[in-house]
């Protein structure tokens, strides 16, 4: 296989907070090929949103990348100085963040984002053919472009998290991360913007890095997922692999937690219980406390990362390594 | 939403805009009222040259001390100036006074808090000391005390008063942008590799420029009354020149013999045009408050 487009290897991320070190992101190890969407699944904070910005070096203060390697394109993005970084920002990674109704500058115009983008990046490009650029980006993510001269408040929420997606592709990048983009969106908008993602994904050929805390959004829309849990990958695999055969209990409980309307079921199974503090970890695996089949063993070591079948990883005391 | 209606009045052809202003109710009319009033002065204190009856530095234009008639309209002082044509012209060196003072402010004040803000850590400290320690002062005294070293002068005064008044504007600022770099519309600026400098001057500034004019006209009343006050004990401009602030100092001795009119119309018009700047620093800021944007 050629080599990936991007490469993370233990990638470890820790806030360095006032009662002590929270590693939110820890020896993340994952590779995302052109054109393909990597599906990063967990509940509340469990590290996924720092996990996106740390992609990009991001990570808000007082977090800092700890250890571990990013690779795009093979360059070494940890090893990038401040202005090369700005540079890649936007360019070949680019974001789209959760909440499109405060994404958008209040006091610039639709076009003026687009506009000051481009050019940043592309100080040739005149202001005029930005302008075009931008009322065809404004169309292929299905928005009139003569919203083009709207404030943001003119637009709903839908649209603006369209305006925020034509922005995110708007200098083609390789990879474009979305952090719960539909997060704050209703159902029918969410499933339209992201087939909108996948869509611009094939015919922008990029990658997409989609997170969210919803698997079966990502089980149909993805080649590979990562379930997160208090900072741990506790499973990485292809998402077929995930959906027929999901080894870690915690995967395992997520995809029973979606609802099914053919079952008569009246109650949702959901996983009891709540993430753990990340100030304060139990010993051993980190779900043994909400696990249905927690072993002594599981209290007291914690679980290696096995390699379990090809391309499919898992984080659980069940699992041997399969040479 | 209705459509909006639109006033066929004069003023509203007059000033663009004015018909928004007044449909936000209560706020909208006092910005307007307080725009009345200091238009109106300011367009007075222009054309006193032509209109006032006497030229007001003259003296003995007419017997001293005359109470108010049909030919001293506000009667006359104890150098027989005519206090009706001192009133007319006496406004200009407070408007150039508060109209420097002002720029100076915004030019030191606006950058300083956003900067000090925006780079946070030691430097915000640094400068939150300085601004907390000028703003520890009372803002008379402090101007009083920078007024004598500087000496008299319009310059003068205008750099003593805005010493004064920059922390306010750099802690209004300096909160604003603290709350406004949270915001992920400056997250999402970084996101798209935009440097410090165009995610200050494009994403964070423009947001917070409405705190800055409501800062500023709240300023201009104190800066009428702060230079009233200079020139009330002596420190202002020299007394050939016509302004509020002398002739209430001049009045003040008078008042004890019965001549009340020297001191109380300047006193009037010091107070009128405070009032205006007052009126519509209020009114901008109960509209700007809500954040009335959808």
């Amino acid at each position: 296989m050629s080599r990936p487009l991007l490469a993370v290897s233990d990638l470890t991320v820790e806030y360095w907070a006032r009662r002590g070190k929270v590693r939110a992101v820890e020896d993340i190890s994952f590779s995302i090929g052109k054109s393909e969407t990597l599906g990063v699944v967990g509940e509340s904070g469990c590290g996924k949103s720092t996990l996106g910005l740390s992609l990009m070096r991001l990570v808000p203060y007082p977090g800092r990348i700890v250890k571990g390697e990013i690779q795009l394109k093979g360059r070494d993005v940890l090893g990038f100085s401040a202005n090369e970084m700005r540079n890649l920002r936007g360019k070949d990674i680019s974001y789209v963040f959760q909440d499109p109704m405060t994404s958008l500058n209040p006091v610039k115009k639709v076009g003026a984002h687009f506009v000051e983008l481009i050019r940043a990046h592309e100080p040739r490009v005149s202001e005029k053919d930005a302008v075009v650029r931008t009322r065809k980006l404004l169309k292929d993510v299905g928005i009139q472009s003569e919203r083009i001269g709207d404030y943001p408040h003119q637009l709903s929420g839908g649209m603006r998290q369209r305006v925020m997606i034509a922005l995110a592709i708007a200098l083609n990048p390789s990879l474009v991360i979305a952090d719960e983009p539909t997060t704050a969106l209703d159902v029918i908008v969410q499933a339209k913007i992201l087939d909108l993602l996948n869509a611009l994904r094939d015919a922008y050929g990029m990658a997409l890095v989609l997170i969210t805390h919803d698997l079966s959004i990502v089980l149909e829309r993805s080649n590979k997922i990562i379930v997160m849990y208090a900072g741990h990958m506790v499973e990485y695999a292809r998402s077929e692999d995930i959906y027929r055969n999901p080894q870690h209990p915690y995967t395992q409980g997520l995809l029973k937690a979606i609802p099914n309307v053919e079952l008569d079921e009246q109650t949702l199974n959901a996983i009891a219980g709540s993430p753990p503090d990340l100030l304060n970890l139990p010993k051993g695996c980190r779900f043994w406390p909400r696990c249905y089949c927690a072993k002594e063993k599981c209290r007291e070591e914690e679980p290696p990362l096995a390699n379990t079948e090809p391309d499919h990883y898992v984080r659980c005391g069940k699992y041997k390594e399969v040479e | 939403m209705d459509k909006p209606k639109i006033r066929k009045g004069m003023l509203s052809s007059i000033i663009p805009g004015l018909s928004s202003l007044s449909q936000r109710g209560l706020a909208g009319w006092l910005v307007v009222l307080g725009l009345i009033i200091v238009a109106s002065i300011v367009t007075m204190t222009a054309i006193s040259p032509w209109v006032a009856p006497y030229n007001p530095s003259t003296i003995n234009v007419g017997p001293p001390l005359m109470s108010p008639n049909s030919q001293f309209l506000f009667g006359t002082n104890d150098l027989g100036q005519d206090v009706f044509s001192r009133v007319l012209s006496g406004g200009g060196i407070m408007l150039e006074v508060s109209i420097l003072s002002v720029i100076i402010c915004l030019l030191i004040g606006v950058p300083l808090g956003l900067f000090s803000s925006y780079a946070g850590g030691l430097v915000d400290r640094f400068f939150c000391l300085i601004m907390d320690s000028i703003y520890a002062f009372p803002g008379l005294v402090l101007a009083i005390a920078i007024a004598a070293m500087l000496g008299r002068g319009v310059t003068n005064m205008a750099l003593s008063i805005a010493v004064v008044y920059v922390p306010s504007y750099f802690r209004v600022i300096r909160s604003q942008v603290l709350s406004i770099k949270e915001m992920p519309y400056v997250e999402a600026a970084n996101a798209a590799g935009a440097k410090g400098r165009t995610v200050l001057s494009r994403y964070i500034f423009p947001n917070v420029v409405p705190s800055i004019v409501v800062v500023a006209t709240v300023n201009f009343a104190d800066a009428i009354l702060t230079a009233a006050g200079l020139t009330f004990i002596g420190l202002g401009v020299s007394a050939d020149i016509p302004d509020w602030g002398w002739d209430l100092t001049n009045g003040r001795r008078l008042l004890s013999s019965g001549t009340w009119w020297v001191i109380t119309y300047p006193g009037l018009m010091i107070i009128l045009l405070a009032l205006g700047f007052t009126l519509m620093g209020e009114g901008l800021s109960e509209m700007a408050n809500p954040r009335l944007r959808e």
